[in-house]
Formats: structure tokens, sequence, C-alpha cells
């Protein structure tokens, strides 16, 4: 049976990255390579308030003087970091008034992506913010938002029209100083998304944001800064793909969520940058800093990942639980195939009392990749009754990849409770003729089982999130079986 | 509908199947009884596809084609059935999502239209009926701690729902007790119609005291040594299989 399954599954690893396509518009770009010059050219080009600029070259100073880490269970050849464009925009920059006037090209690639700007989107309750290459170009339901007084914008617009919101909170989750990637991201950061939901307001809509890299050779460094008042509710979601290129594309973006007391946010990601080629060439480096704070009482966050893509993925969305009795889950499946890395998990930090935490974590591998679950679990000295609840489960298809589990646990007092699980399981053959007897192929079957496997983090997803993270799953893992 | 020539299988280079013979033709029931070992398991596997076996001589033809062409999910789709021994476990998918999507492959591969989940639901309702299984265990995960009863019944609803033209079950009475047992055969009994078979692989003659074949074969170390009507499995079980080894090798029915 091997033979003949192995020569199915190589037709099927044939098949190629589903999202690859490359939109030619005029790009407007920093030459190559990273200097105190760049940093201005970025912060002029974007007409920024002087505190920003100061920002960037503060960080850009401390990242000057960092190495890059390596400590994660990744492999790859050095960066060039003055090889690399730090910006680039559509030239074009007009306000839009409606879908019509925007360049087609770019909704072809829009809609290619399944992006759907237009109305169908907004009959189901989604406001889009697209960020193409680093500048937003659309934005819808502005208005509905802004009748709750929600802000939903690009990070450049929130700069332009409220610098005090941005001056207060930017770096405070995550500080230039916090980590190699971090520093770059804060020195040379092009665009983003923000939004703040003011005290008791539950944000009607999901928000969503689409990234995209694709200006050749040009590192995204993506800003996401969410803040949720007292007493406010926002889900939010992220999702991206992103074309076919040779070389390899450096992504690295910070996200900092803020919860004050009550708030609860909600954080979706499906990502599926291009991995690479089946011989790992080409692909996007992930290398992301996202970090949330509870910082009052009963504020509750959620980060739900689909991972799929990227060569790298260097990830550990995090939390720490500042506020009394605050909660914070972190729901993630992780899929590699072929020549895939990736090292991801969380942190939970729990400081204040009576703080739980759950983590759930999916990694999925195929191929010849290789798949880590990397956490910490904290509790300080104050945090009596702190609880946490983590299950890291690893699935494998084939005998060429590998999982790999590395848990922290730093427990500072007497009262917190700690739990972690772990199991490490095969597709069997079994399941797999069970599948085909009943008239599913090779594929379905596949598909099938691992989003059985993962079904308890897709369910936390938002429905149509769902239900294109379910195919994603399926097409990342095509060929995986050896 | 099934014809099996001179067919010889092996498993790493040990011979499992020793030139067999067998023809199963429409609004037929075969029984195929024999001792741990003695290949019952082998057959049906290779019957349905399972790639684990090297079929070193011999042909299987069903509804004319020779079987070996096809994939084991083709030969799902044309209708050939294989209720488990042991069916697994499919965690977090249920076998509602399980039955939808092999119905619907199966209709796609003969070009018809996917059933809406209405349609779908109502055919399940139909069928939950039919078998008399209870209605909660289709909101479950395939199998996943099911009672060997209850993995039993899920085989035959499946079968109820894809509606095979050749159902095999594989020692489908193994682990049960008699109400178990009866629900099961019960399903079998209503499936049966004039233009599908049915071959019932078991260790025991228990079993057909509920299914009633019409025919009867013994297999014994690769081969079918004795065939015969219903009668032949109650000297089975009143003699033992020491029995018929000593007797003559019959030829099919």
């Amino acid at each position: 049976m091997a033979d003949k399954n192995n020569q199915i599954l190589e037709e099927v690893g044939k098949s190629d990255y589903k999202y690859g396509f490359y939109t030619d518009i005029e790009m407007d770009q920093a030459p190559p390579g990273l200097t105190e010059d760049t940093v201005r050219f970025i912060s002029a080009k974007k007409n920024e308030p002087d505190f920003m600029l100061e920002f960037r070259l503060k960080a850009f100073r401390h990242w000057q003087t960092l190495q890059e880490p390596a400590w994660a269970h990744v492999n790859y050849p050095p960066i060039n970091y003055q090889s690399l464009i730090y910006y680039s925009a559509p030239r074009k920059r007009p306000k839009y008034d409606s879908i019509d006037e925007v360049d087609p090209e770019l909704l072809e690639t829009f809609e290619k992506l399944g992006i759907p700007l237009e109305e169908q989107k907004m009959l189901a309750g989604v406001a889009v913010d697209a960020v193409m290459d680093s500048v937003s170009v659309g934005s819808t339901f502005k208005k509905t938002l802004a009748d709750e007084g929600i802000i939903f914008c690009s990070f450049s617009e929130a700069l332009q029209k409220h610098p005090e919101l941005i001056k207060k909170h930017m770096g405070t989750v995550v500080p230039y100083t916090d980590n190699y990637f971090a520093a770059l991201n804060s020195a040379v950061f092009s665009d983003g998304s923000f939004a703040y939901i003011p005290k008791g307001v539950k944000c009607p809509l999901e928000l969503s944001t689409y990234f995209r890299i694709n200006a050749a050779n040009t590192g995204q460094f993506e800003r996401t800064l969410i803040i949720a008042e007292e007493g406010s509710y926002v889900s939010y979601m992220e999702g991206c793909t992103a074309p076919i290129r040779d070389e390899h594309q450096l992504h690295a973006a910070i996200v900092e969520v803020i919860a004050n007391k009550d708030a609860e946010v909600k954080y979706s990601t499906v990502q599926n940058w291009w991995p690479g080629d089946k011989e790992g060439k080409g692909g996007v480096y992930n290398f992301v800093t996202k970090r949330g704070i509870c910082a009052g009482e009963n504020a509750k966050i959620s980060w739900t990942q689909v991972e799929t893509g990227s060569a790298i993925t260097w990830k550990y969305p995090s939390l720490t639980l500042k506020g009394d009795n605050s909660t914070g889950e972190f729901y993630s499946v992780a899929v590699t195939n072929n020549r895939q890395q990736a090292d991801t998990g969380t942190k939970m930090i729990h400081v204040g009392k009576n703080t739980k935490s759950t983590i759930i974590s999916k990694g999925i591998s195929g191929g010849r990749s290789n798949n880590s679950y990397r956490g910490l679990v904290k509790t300080t000295r104050n945090a009596e009754n702190a609880r946490n609840f983590s299950q890291c489960d690893s699935l494998l298809l084939g005998n060429q990849c590998g999982a790999h589990t590395f848990p922290y646990i730093d427990v500072g007092n007497r009262s917190s409770i700690v739990e972690h699980e772990a199991t490490t399981s095969k597709i069997s053959e079994d399941q797999l003729f069970y599948c085909l007897q009943r008239g599913i192929d090779m594929e379905g079957a596949i598909g099938l089982i691992v989003n059985g496997y993962a079904k308890e983090v897709l369910s936390k997803l938002p429905m149509e999130f769902a239900v294109e993270a379910q195919k994603l799953l399926s097409i990342s893992l095509e060929g995986s079986v050896g | 509908m099934l014809t099996i020539k001179d067919l010889t299988v092996s498993i790493n280079k040990k011979q499992i199947i020793k030139g067999l013979n067998l023809e199963v033709k429409e609004g037929e029931v075969h029984a195929i009884m024999g001792p741990n070992g003695s290949g019952k398991s082998t057959l049906a596997s290779v019957i349905a596809g399972r790639e684990l076996f090297d079929v070193d001589h011999g042909e299987i033809t069903y509804m004319g084609r020779d079987i070996f062409e096809l994939s084991a999910e083709t030969r799902a789709r044309e209708g050939i059935f294989l209720g488990f021994q042991y069916p697994v476990e499919i965690p977090g998918v249920t076998i509602t999502n399980f039955m939808r999507t092999a119905i619907n492959e199966k209709r796609k591969y003969l070009s018809l239209d996917p059933l809406t989940i209405a349609e779908f639901m109502e055919l399940m309702e139909e069928k939950k009926k039919m078998v008399d299984i209870h209605s909660k265990l289709t909101d479950r995960s395939v199998n996943e701690g099911f009672s060997g009863g209850e993995k039993k019944k899920n085989e035959i609803f499946q079968m109820a729902m894809l509606e095979p033209r050749l159902a095999i079950l594989d020692e489908t009475d193994s682990g049960l007790d008699i109400d178990a047992l009866k629900v099961v055969a019960h399903g079998v009994n209503k499936l049966r119609r004039k233009d599908n078979a049915t071959i019932v692989i078991t260790h025991y003659q228990r079993l057909l005291d509920y299914i009633v074949p019409d025919y009867v074969h013994v297999l014994y170390d690769g081969r079918i040594i004795k065939s015969g009507g219903k009668e032949l499995a109650l000297h089975l079980e009143e003699k033992g299989y020491d029995w018929v080894k000593k007797a003559t090798v019959s030829t099919n029915p």
C-alpha cells in the first residue's frame, strides 16, 4: 500500500499554493537598508507627529545594541537587515468614497484572496479595514462604528486623528525594549490597525483586518493596538495570505491589546503566509510579538489562532493577568508541512488574585516539518488562587516530521494550581482506511481527521472564520502523509 | 455481482489466502465461517481495497469490473461496504458530519448534486428509525468512547445510509450481547433487497439464527473447504470445525 499511497500523495503534494499571485502596483518605497535616515524617511512619509519619530529613533538605537535571538527551535540562514526595504506604499493615496474608485487590479487581488470588501461582507456584519502593503486603502462600516464611539482605522490614520491615544498606550504592553524584533518593528513599522472601544460599548461588528505582503523584498512591519475600555467588548479578526516569492520575506509585527476592568477582547487570527515551496525555498519569516494585558478586574482576553503558513513561525501571543479575577485564554492550531518550522505558544503571567488561564494548543506536523510548542505559565507571589490549565497535543502525519513541547512553569505562591496535559498521536492507517472505505478520498480523509482533532480550537473562532480555517487546514496538509 | 477466482493473497510473504473461489449473486446472503486465522478478515479487506496485502494470483470481478483497477474509495462509491470488526475512533468528527461527507462524495462521483442539510437530516432520521439506533449517537464523534455494541450499531447505521450493493460484515457479531446482536441482525435483514448482496463473516453460528443465509462457506487455512445451505452452519455448531477439516473439499454452490 505504501508505494501507491506515496504516489498519490506526491501528486497531491505537487499542487501549488492556492493563493500565490502577485499584484503589480506602482510602489513608493524606501531605498534598501536600515539607518536613522530610513527611520526618518518613514516617519516623514507618514507625516507623523514628533513624539512618534522620537519613539522610532529610540527604538532604532536600542535595536542596534541587540543581537538576533537564537533560542527558538528553528533554523534559517542569517537575515541581512541592510538588504531589506523597510517602506513601500501604493503611490496613489486617494480617499475613496466608494469601492468603484479603488484600483481595479487591487480589488481583483482582494477578490482572489476571498476578501469580500463589498456588500456581502457588510451584510454579514463585518467591517473590513484592508491593509495592502502597509497602507490602508479601504474601510467599511466606519459610520456604524463611529455612532457607537468606536474608533477602528489604520494605525497611520489614528496617529493623525487620535495622537493622544497612541501616545498614551503604544508600547505599554510591548515596549520597544522587549525583544529584537519588537525593537525593529518599533523603529520601522509602516502601518497597521487601531481599535478603540469606549467604556461600556459592546462592539456590534466583528472587526477584521487582512494583511498582505506584496512588494518584492519588503519586510512588513505591522503594528496593531486595541484598547477596550471598562465594560466594553470587541471581537477582532486578523487573517492573511501572501503571494509567491523567491526570497524570504520578513514579517515582524507587534500586536498590543489592553482590556480594562470588566472588558473583554477576543482576538482571532488565521495566518496563511506563503510557506515556501516543498523544499522550503521562499516563504515568509513570521516573527511576531503579540501581547495583551488584562489591566483591570474581571477583564478577559482570548487569543485564538490558526497558523498554517510561513516558512518559519516564531510567535507567542501572551497575556499579563494583572487585574484580580481576570481571565486569559489561548487556543491555537499550528500546522506545519513540507519544510515549515513553527515555534509557537503563549505566556500567561498571573499577577492578580484569582486569575484564570486556559491554554489549548494543537500542533499538527506533516512532511519534514518541525512543530514546537513553547509556553510559560507564571504565577507571581501575589497571584493568590491563580489557576491554569494547559493542554498541548501534537498530531504527527507521516514519520519524517517532528513535534516538540517546551513547557515552562514558574509558580510563585502556594495557592496556585497549574495543570499541564500533553499527548502525541499519529493519524493511523486504520483511520485513513476507514474513511476511504466510506468513499472519502485520501485528501478528504486527512482534512476530516485533522479538523476533528482541531475542533476544540476551531469552535472558538467566529463562524465565518471557522469555515475558512477548516478549508485552510485541509489545503495546508495536502501531501503531508508520506 | 462478485466473482472471486483462484485468489491467493499474502502479507509479508506469508500466504494467507491460498486459492479461493466464490461467487455472490444479487439478492443473496452468504455466510463465511471459519476458525481464527483462517483468512476471513483478510478476504474482507482485500475486497474492500486495503493495500496491506499482496495479491499474488487470481482475480476478483465486481459488477463486471476488475476490482483491482479500482481504488478503495472508488469501490466504496461503487457500492461496496465493509462493516469493520474493529471500527476506529475519529475524535472530533461527528457521525453526522462523517456520513454527510461520505454521502456527498459518493453523490459527486455519481454526478449527483450534494444533499442539502435538510435533505440529509431527513434521510438520517429515516435510517435511524430503520435500524433502531439511538438518536443522540449521531451527534457523537465517530466511535469515540462507544461501547462494543454502539460501534457495531454505528456500522449498521452507516450501511443503511450508504445503501451498498455489496455489504461485507466482518465479525459484526463479535463482542455483542444478545440484544445488540438482534439490533444488528434486524438492521441487516431490513436492508436486504433483491438487488443487493451481503457477505456475513462470522466465527459463531449464533448470528445466523437471526440472519438467515442462502449459502454457508467454511473457510479453513485460506481455502473454502466446504459450502452448503444454511443447515451447514448448524452442523458446524454441533460437530466443530474438525468435522469439516476431515470432510472433502467441496466446490462452490
